[in-house]
């Protein structure tokens, strides 16, 4: 049984279909948002404790932060 | 159990789905139920290197029923009387103390997981992991001194989370429309990476680099670069606020005016 690649090793190149040019009047580069904008559209990358679930880690992220929503990705068990 | 855990937040919440099916990495402490030699644990080990099957456990939040997920690599590191050290790289859902459990069975001694820390979660890796405490210390730094240095050490955008999702860069003048939930069609597409197959989850991109929103291919990398009309991809997730960019479709109704 020959091995599968993980996701994260896969290379891809980019393919270009056609040419255009973006307006810098619309938008803004996920770097160069201000300081409210790039909670608002963040993520961390958290080290989770031992002990408490994700889900109880995820809302205290939400209550040290002062946010309205938190998600987080894949439970990881007490 | 420790390890990497991608907190999203407010609108970043959108990007969980593409994040939960994301393949995972872990490094695992497994203990044996009996006195086995390195070459026999080392030879089972590998024989989970493949498609398994899994049966979700009683105390588990998704349907119980058979499922498969794929081990992309198992690698002994090492042991110390029955204390079992391994590295797994695996699809998403894959519970790994249920796969100790099965890994005893075959050795015949049985085993169970004692220790468990997560090493990746698709992009996200260890080594630049934040603690919590270290969070809450640089939230307030910033707070304190309105310096972004502080934001920028534990919060990345949320197209990190995309990174190892396949994208398709989008016209500007096509993007408002996919805020608005329509499908992607073929003109408004400039760029897109190779290893797109129908049916694989996308991400589609602004020509800034911002995520726009997840959705469903509906062809390959190479049809889609030789289509000039029709549906390339179904939006599954609008990620982008709508009214980030200009209306550009022609329509008899005014959409906007409507409630949200």
């Amino acid at each position: 049984m020959p091995r599968t690649v993980a996701p994260w090793e896969i290379k891809r190149e980019t393919l270009v279909k056609a040419e255009d040019r973006t307006d810098p009047s619309f938008g803004c580069k996920p770097e160069e948002r201000q300081p409210e904008e790039s909670m608002k559209f963040g993520v961390i990358n958290l080290d989770k404790p031992a002990g408490p679930s994700s889900h109880e880690v995820a809302a205290w992220v939400k209550r040290i932060l002062k946010l309205e929503h938190v998600g987080h990705g894949g439970t990881l068990e007490a | 159990m420790t390890g990497v855990l991608p907190v999203t937040l407010e609108e970043s919440t959108k990007v969980v789905q593409a994040l939960l099916y994301s393949g995972k990495e872990y490094v695992c402490v497994m203990k044996l139920h009996g006195n086995l030699p390195e070459d026999q644990v080392r030879k089972v080990l590998k024989e989970f290197e493949d498609a398994i099957y899994q049966r979700p456990p009683l105390r588990a939040s998704v349907k119980r029923q058979l499922r498969t997920r794929r081990i992309y690599y198992l690698d002994f590191l090492e042991m110390d009387g029955r204390n079992v050290l391994f590295k797994v790289g695996c699809e998403g859902g894959t519970y790994i103390r249920k796969l100790c459990f099965d890994v005893g069975e075959v050795l015949g001694c049985g085993a169970h997981m004692q220790e468990l820390r997560r090493t990746r979660a698709g992009p996200f890796v260890e080594d630049n992991c934040v603690r919590l405490h270290d969070m809450a210390y640089w939230f307030m730094q910033w707070q304190e001194k309105k310096d972004e240095k502080f934001l920028k050490k534990f919060v990345q955008p949320m197209e990190q989370a995309l990174a190892s999702v396949p994208k398709i860069y989008i016209r500007d003048s096509a993007v408002d429309a996919v805020c608005h939930g329509a499908n992607l069609t073929a003109p408004g597409v400039l760029r897109l990476e190779s290893g797109i197959m129908e049916g694989s989850l996308l991400a589609v991109f602004s020509l800034k680099g911002e995520a726009v929103a997840l959705a469903r291919a509906a062809a390959s990398s190479e049809h889609i670069l030789s289509m000039d009309h029709g549906v390339v991809a179904k939006v599954e997730r609008v990620l982008m606020p709508r009214g980030t960019y200009p209306r550009c479709w022609k329509s008899g109704e005014k959409v906007d005016e409507q409630k949200p």
